[in-house]
């Protein structure tokens, strides 16, 4: 054990490397780690941003999905229910029809029947007539009966 | 054989003195052996933070990078105060005190021989005279320079912590503190005694635990080389693999200590 002028020597060169450290080598390596550390962080952050994002766009999406698939139910029971009310209304729209076709030939073949009724009258008048003159026409007067005759035909 | 053995123990105890008489003499090489491996860590260290880089770090600057993450955590945990010095410092100590002591791992004679070779061939020199501890960390000059800096910083950072009136005051006030103006007075000598000793032990236990551990492993060293050479892996690979430990704990020690007396000297009590 011996001291000597190498401790000064020694601690020259550990001043030096100290010196030298803390210039060149801490401060470069210790501001990349931090930034590194900070790339990391934000990068961390960015994915969960991100998959919240995701997250509320799905949750979006499926509010969507459901709220078309409501929809369309709700306007397939609107169309079934209004087929349901057209065919109503055309089955409604038929039975007047119908109903009316019906009256009308009913009021037609009244019609006919008193036509026919006019008609047989008048025949069965001109036939009384006829018959009447027949018998007439040997015993009276044509002209004399005249008017029975006609009062005859209006009670026809 | 005894003889001889003592001839060789002493060579390798011997250091490679410059020709300055008493204290002005050097130890060429404790200098240059700690002066290169000092070097080597600065410049490897300084070239890995120059081509630093964000993203795919190489496996080089990861290794670099952890060591300055596990001094910077314990700098962290232990100084609380701000200091651009403190967390540099026991980098730079950690890194050149493995080096230093990584020196005990080359085999005991390999460098010492180089030399004796160089020292004949080049320079004409008698082999038998040729010296070369190859351990820095073994020779007391490095231990103290290293821990004395310390104690200076201590004292420097005491004073800018709390101005050379408060160092001062601590000085004659802690660790006994008394509330009459007489009792003050005459602990202030007692008080300034018990601070001079804590100072003055913090470099002397610090130096000389890592030359104490050094030495000791350098000289069982070479004690295991002067077995017959079967034998010689017995002993050396386990005492080389414990040292392996030691090498690394006296460094981690060594920093550690210098955090937390810094750390100490900027507290006020």
């Amino acid at each position: 054990m011996e001291f000597n002028a190498t401790l000064l020597g020694q601690a020259i060169t550990f001043a030096i490397l100290v010196w030298f450290t803390m210039k060149f080598v801490w401060p470069p390596l210790t501001n990349m780690m931090d930034e590194r550390a900070r790339r990391i962080a934000d990068g961390l952050a960015a994915a969960e941003r991100g998959k919240q994002d995701l997250e509320a766009a799905e949750k979006r999406v499926a509010d969507e999905v459901r709220k078309a698939k409501q929809q369309s139910t709700e306007i397939m029971l609107a169309a079934e229910k209004r087929a349901n009310q057209i065919v109503e209304e055309a089955k409604d729209a038929a039975r007047v029809e119908g109903a009316k076709l019906v009256s009308d030939a009913k009021a037609e073949i009244e019609q006919e029947v008193l036509r026919a009724k006019e008609v047989l009258r008048e025949q069965v008048a001109v036939l009384a007539v006829a018959g009447a003159e027949k018998i007439l026409r040997r015993e009276i007067d044509q002209a004399k009966n005249a008017d029975l005759l006609a009062s005859i035909k209006a009670e026809l | 054989m005894a003889g001889n053995a003592t001839e060789y123990i002493k060579h390798h105890l011997t250091f490679w003195k410059s020709s300055h008489e008493g204290f002005w003499s050097i130890h060429v090489d404790t200098f240059s052996v700690s002066l290169i491996l000092g070097f080597l860590f600065v410049g490897v260290f300084a070239l890995v933070a120059k081509n630093a880089k964000l993203e795919n770090p190489g496996r080089l600057q990861l290794f670099v990078e952890s060591l300055v993450e596990m001094v910077n955590t314990q700098v962290k945990e232990i100084f609380h105060a701000e200091s651009k010095v403190v967390a540099p410092l026991a980098l730079t100590i950690f890194c050149w005190v493995f080096l230093m002591n990584a020196m005990d791992m080359l085999p005991v004679d390999l460098i010492p021989q180089i030399a004796a070779w160089v020292g004949y061939t080049f320079f004409g020199a008698d082999p038998h005279h040729v010296y070369f501890r190859v351990v820095p960390s073994a020779d007391v000059n490095s231990t103290f320079a290293m821990s004395i800096s310390v104690m200076l910083c201590i004292i420097g950072f005491s004073i800018k912590a709390k101005g050379l009136g408060g160092w001062g005051k601590e000085l004659l006030t802690a660790p006994f503190h008394a509330h009459s103006p007489i009792l003050v007075v005459i602990l202030a000598p007692v008080n300034f005694a018990f601070q001079m000793v804590e100072l003055v032990a913090k470099p002397i236990s610090l130096s000389l635990r890592l030359f104490g551990n050094m030495y000791a492993g350098e000289l069982i060293f070479i004690l295991i080389a002067l077995l017959p050479w079967g034998a010689q892996w017995i002993l050396g690979a386990p005492w080389a693999i414990f040292h392996i430990l030691v090498i690394t704990l006296q460094a981690f020690v060594f920093m550690m200590l210098t955090i937390v007396y810094l750390s100490l000297a900027v507290e006020k009590h």
